[in-house]
């Protein structure tokens, strides 16, 4: 054990750090994306009916395939992985912004018009608020996908954890398949459990009692 | 692009899919009927599928070998949360009254299970099953990097031949296969919803 990190140990190091820069860059780009776009799909309803369809067909592509044919386009750089992660990211986002908006209770939105809010407050201190739930589910899920994904950066030859996995598995050698596998299964769940938190934080004071 | 793979990758999901429900709908009752397990239960499905999937393969590799099983294995693993969850909430979710009724009657708890909490869950346990189905669907494509092959092994090898046909027949007949399901089971999900509300 010693032994082995004394031979991969720095290595192993500098690939943990690699695969988080590429999901906190990535989902911290695609959640601002994603949500931009949720609220502006969630103001045009008649044209969302068609789009968010759409969006849940693309979210059935694997990422190795936006990995894969950005690379043929824009070559072995780091911009690649993180172009190709951030539009994975903001799907799962942009679904949930979208819905949360939608499911805001109309009385909400007549109180806060009936206040006297325009609407750009009222989405501001009452729409968004209660979709906030719903839109960290959504930061959840993707997170979660991410670190999944960011393993295939590899692939194309740009490190973090991937590489482990896949010299283990092309050269059978189990230790480095475990040093890649654990690192990132405890980075996704992790991550999960700190958004998890997050959430119990976002859930506006007044729902808190009802939901507990 | 062969037709061959297609099938590969068919028969992995479907084998993968089986497995999970005849795995994950015990558990799930379990869940439900022993309250001690169930959040032991929940958790373990739940931190299961946060494991990425490619580290998940990996690990089961090591245990079983290259190859199909394999890929069924992980497939199985990723996708119990689903099918578990919605078995569980499906049972609690029935209104207490029939409960009561079914035991006023004389029902023991294994006859009502099965005469009557089960089919009331049914619709949700369904809709669990083409949630797993459909993730299946994607995450098969791993299938090909630990010796499964499958639809994702024309991919890869359109990426590392830079072939851009071949990545594209790839993803569109994976496309098309998960939207088939989904559109599918979903014409059979509004089918048994609305039975149930007769």
């Amino acid at each position: 054990m010693t032994k082995f990190f004394d031979q991969y140990g720095t290595k192993l190091w500098e690939a943990i750090i690699t695969h988080l820069e590429y999901v906190l860059v990535s989902v911290a780009l695609g959640f601002v994306i994603a949500l931009i776009l949720g609220i502006l799909l969630s103001r045009v309803p008649k044209i969302s009916k068609f789009v968010i369809p759409v969006i849940s067909v693309f979210q059935t592509i694997p990422g190795i395939v936006f990995i894969g044919v950005l690379f043929l386009y824009l070559g072995m750089v780091p911009l690649t992985v993180l172009i190709a992660l951030t539009v994975y990211a903001v799907f799962p986002i942009l679904k949930n912004t979208y819905t949360g908006l939608l499911n805001v209770s109309q009385g909400y939105k007549e109180a806060a018009k009936g206040c006297g809010m325009s609407s750009m407050q009222s989405l501001l201190r009452v729409e968004l608020p209660l979709a906030m739930p719903n839109i960290i589910g959504g930061l959840r899920m993707s997170t979660i996908y991410i670190v999944s994904w960011a393993v295939l950066a590899s692939m194309i030859g740009l490190g973090g954890l991937g590489d482990f996995i896949y010299i283990g598995v092309s050269t059978n050698n189990n230790i480095l398949i475990i040093a890649g596998a654990i690192p990132s299964a405890v980075m996704a769940v992790g991550l999960g459990l700190l958004i998890d938190a997050l959430r119990k934080k976002v859930i506006p004071k007044g729902l808190r009692g009802e939901r507990a | 692009m062969s037709f061959e793979l297609v099938w590969e990758h068919l028969y992995i999901v479907l084998a993968a899919v089986i497995a999970t429900i005849l795995l994950g709908l015990p558990l799930g009752i379990l869940a439900y009927i022993n309250r001690r397990m169930h959040g032991v239960i929940l958790w373990t499905v739940d931190i299961l599928q946060t494991i990425p999937a490619l580290a998940l393969l990996g690990m089961i590799m090591v245990i079983f070998g290259a190859g199909k099983l394999t890929v069924i294995i992980g497939l199985v693993l990723y996708s119990l949360l689903p099918v578990v969850r919605n078995t569980y909430l499906g049972l609690t979710n029935i209104d207490p009254a029939i409960k009561e009724a079914a035991r006023g009657m004389g029902m023991s708890t294994g006859y009502r299970l099965l005469h009557v909490e089960l089919p009331l869950a049914f619709p949700m346990i369904f809709t669990g099953i083409r949630i797993a189905t459909v993730t299946a669907v994607g995450v098969a494509v791993f299938a090909t990097f630990v010796g499964g092959g499958g639809l994702g092994s024309i991919i890869y090898r359109g990426i590392h031949v830079q072939n851009m046909n071949l990545i594209m027949s790839g993803t569109f007949s994976l496309m098309a296969m998960a939207i088939l399901f989904d559109a599918v089971m979903s014409l059979v999900e509004k089918k048994l919803y609305r039975q149930k509300k007769k």
